[in-house]
């Protein structure tokens, strides 16, 4: 059965269309030259940043005897340097890839459960204890996840090899569980704040009537759910995704505490090692010498053009889904 | 009704800021593992006060525990003179240095030819010299259900940490230790994820000791095959403490701070050496001077066969320039030095685990302070 009440863009909600002109009044002029200022401000930091980075790199990748991209090692320390960002950007990529597959599902559905399930006197509570937990400072997560979750998850992971061991990606060889799939457990749950908000906040947004004539048609509350607030959510919930992944891409101290770092790509994510480009600027940050510092710099410049791709992406994706938006005109 | 709820909510949004204010506070801190907090001020007749004003200095953190304790006692001596140091790294202590920020920087490795060269700018008519101020024993620590005691040697040691030897009951393990009782366990070897003075050092002892089981070039940044990491010597400690089967190299506070048992070294003397302050400090007065002039660098005699003497040893510098220090600073920095280099500033460093300087080095260092102009 397909429903035929898909929200359309002359949602009663949608806002009255916004004018872009100024009216002469003092007041509205000053604060169209306030949000420009400040619109030009953030473009001429990002141009700076990435300026700084371009040209810091550049020195460090002229003096780098070995292919910046595909080399397996870092070695600034010795003359001639020879370092790569192969097994960062991957370990990054796979780590966040991790966290996003674990959070996503899980913080969409804290989210229906707060708007749409939840009794009002236990919805509340909930959202703040998830709010709450972006509050906790990454070095906690760090100290929690070596400590506790660590020694906690070499069951789990015993259990994954027994049963998930041929597949090659989950096999595991014992010892201290200190691997990109630990490191992505615990980004999820370091990123679950910011997707379920967000996605809290979008689901409230569904307009009441779509809710209401579903429910008129017979629906029932899962149904609901699905035929109204999941399409009209989507384009919601990439943003939030998007948002909790540029988290992960560069979350630093938590990983470089629970992480063990080595210089190889493992094909199994449960064995330990790996690294990440924070995790590694973190680490080799404080001994590095002038050159090390511009080696550093210029895989912080790789990092900086991912998350530049990843937010391009999810501009894209929302940009074709635009029909489903709250905020379109 | 509805003020009611507003005010419940009110109570939980205080109550939620109290939580994550107090989260935030409490996440500050930091890897000092030393108990000398009580250690108090000591008697410090013989420390003679200089200058006056702010002294700034920065660098190597594994020295960081004795210059606490050294400019607790000396500023308890010199009320005039505040001393400041800052254990960011040895790698950013130089640059600082360098830049002119700091009266003298903390490094554990000596400069390097293009830095002292970069020094004549900041170091006008001279350039920075390297003085040996504290000495530490690198423990190898090992964690193996039912074996108190374990012997290696260099060789043994290369070949683990660079994942050839992989079990305990491997019959190298075995020809040194014939007493233990080794398990069929396998190895697993602890380095440090973060560049470190301490994995330089380790890494130049098991290339000078060991070349043929150790093949790769020692310095900060591991370069070992496979084995697993932790960032920091709190780190690798607590994992050796944590994983059965562990294994690795942190200096000895680490050690006896979370009663980690320690490996004895065969070096080739008489009896395996143990990893004490006092064989560490035996290990330093087997180093050569490589420095010249004020200059005193030294060549650690890693593949030392003299008795007691445990080679896995770190040297921290204290960087300063020879002549051409700041006339702001220079008579702060000496005085502070003279002390450090003194009998009193060397022997209370043994408290915390660290080595003190031997007689013939700390007389060398002595004489290079008071020459500073």
């Amino acid at each position: 059965m397909k429903t035929d009440i898909e929200p359309t863009s002359s949602a009663a909600a949608s806002p009255p269309k916004v004018k872009t002109r100024s009216t002469g009044r003092v007041g509205d002029k000053i604060f169209l030259g306030l949000s420009r200022g400040s619109g030009i401000a953030l473009l001429v930091i990002m141009a700076a940043i990435a300026a700084f980075l371009t040209y810091r790199a550049a020195i460090a990748i002229s003096k780098d005897e070995a292919n910046f991209l595909t080399y397996f090692e870092w070695n600034t320390g010795s003359s001639p340097m020879r370092f790569g960002i192969a097994v960062l950007a991957y370990g990054t990529v796979v780590s966040s890839i991790v966290a996003m597959v674990i959070a996503v599902p899980i913080a969409v559905g804290i989210a229906l459960f707060i708007s749409h399930y939840a009794p009002r006197r236990l919805a509340t509570p909930v959202a703040y204890v998830i709010d709450l937990l972006a509050a906790v400072p990454s070095i906690v997560y760090g100290l929690w996840g070596a400590l506790f979750l660590v020694p906690h998850l070499t069951g789990l992971y015993t259990w994954f090899d027994d049963y998930l061991g041929w597949t090659g990606i989950f096999s595991y060889q014992g010892g201290a569980a200190r691997s990109l799939f630990t490191v992505g457990i615990l980004l999820a749950i370091m990123i679950l704040p910011i997707v379920t908000s967000v996605s809290r906040e979008v689901f409230r947004q569904v307009p009441k009537m779509h809710e209401e004539a579903a429910l008129a048609l017979g629906a029932t509350r899962w149904e609901v759910i699905r035929m109204s607030v999941l399409p009209f959510g989507r384009s919601g919930i990439i943003s939030a995704s998007m948002l909790g992944l540029g988290r992960a891409l560069g979350e630093t101290m938590a990983v470089a505490t629970v992480l063990s770092p080595n210089f190889l790509i493992e094909t199994s994510l449960l064995d330990p090692g790996g690294g990440t480009f924070a995790q590694n600027i973190a680490s080799r940050f404080k001994e590095a010498g002038n050159d090390g510092r511009d080696a550093l710099i210029a895989s912080g410049l790789v990092l900086f053009v991912i998350t530049l791709l990843v937010n391009g992406a999810a501009r894209m994706i929302i940009a074709r889904r635009k029909e489903y938006s709250g905020t379109a005109a | 009704m509805k003020l009611q709820r507003k005010n419940r909510l009110r109570a939980i949004t205080a109550g939620a800021l109290a939580v994550s204010g107090v989260l935030v506070l409490t996440a500050c801190g930091s890897d000092d593992n030393s108990d000398s907090g009580g250690g108090g001020s000591k008697a410090a007749s013989n420390i003679k006060c200089d200058g006056k004003g702010q002294l700034l200095a920065s660098g190597s953190s594994a020295q960081k525990n004795a210059m606490d304790l050294w400019i607790k006692t000396y500023g308890a001596a010199c009320k005039d003179t505040k001393l400041n140091y800052k254990a960011t790294g040895s790698g950013a202590g130089i640059q600082e240095f360098l830049q002119g920020k700091t009266a003298f920087a903390g490094s554990d490795s000596a400069l390097k030819p293009e830095e002292v060269k970069s020094s004549e700018q900041i170091c006008k008519g001279g350039k920075a010299i390297d003085l040996p101020m504290v000495g530490g024993p690198i423990a190898v620590g090992f964690n193996v259900p039912g074996v108190d005691k374990l012997t290696l040697n260099a060789d043994v040691l290369g070949k683990i940490f660079n994942s050839e030897i992989k079990k305990w009951d491997d019959p190298a393990i075995k020809a040194l230790n014939k007493d233990a009782n080794l398990p069929s366990l396998k190895i697993q070897a602890f380095h440090r994820s973060d560049e470190s003075g301490t994995t330089d050092n380790f890494t130049k002892y098991l290339k000078a000791a060991a070349p043929k089981a150790w093949p790769h070039e020692p310095g900060k940044a591991w370069e070992g095959e496979g084995g697993q990491s932790a960032d920091g010597s709190s780190g690798v400690s607590s994992q050796v403490k944590q994983v059965s089967g562990a294994i690795s190299y942190f200096e000895l506070s680490y050690a006896t701070a979370n009663s980690i048992k320690t490996v004895d070294l065969d070096t080739g003397a008489s009896a395996p050496v143990q990893a004490t302050v006092e064989n560490a400090s035996k290990a330093i007065s087997e180093a050569k001077v490589k420095g010249t002039g004020s200059d005193l660098a030294l060549d650690l005699a890693y593949d030392t066969k003299a008795d007691g003497a445990y080679p896995i040893t770190l040297v921290t510098y204290e960087i300063a320039c020879d002549k051409g220090n700041k006339a702001s600073t220079l008579a702060a920095t000496k005085s502070f030095l003279t002390y450090v280099a003194s009998e009193d500033g060397q022997t209370s460093l043994k408290e915390l685990g660290y080595a003190p300087l031997p007689t013939e080095i700390a007389n060398k260092v002595r004489e290079s302070v008071k020459s500073l102009s």
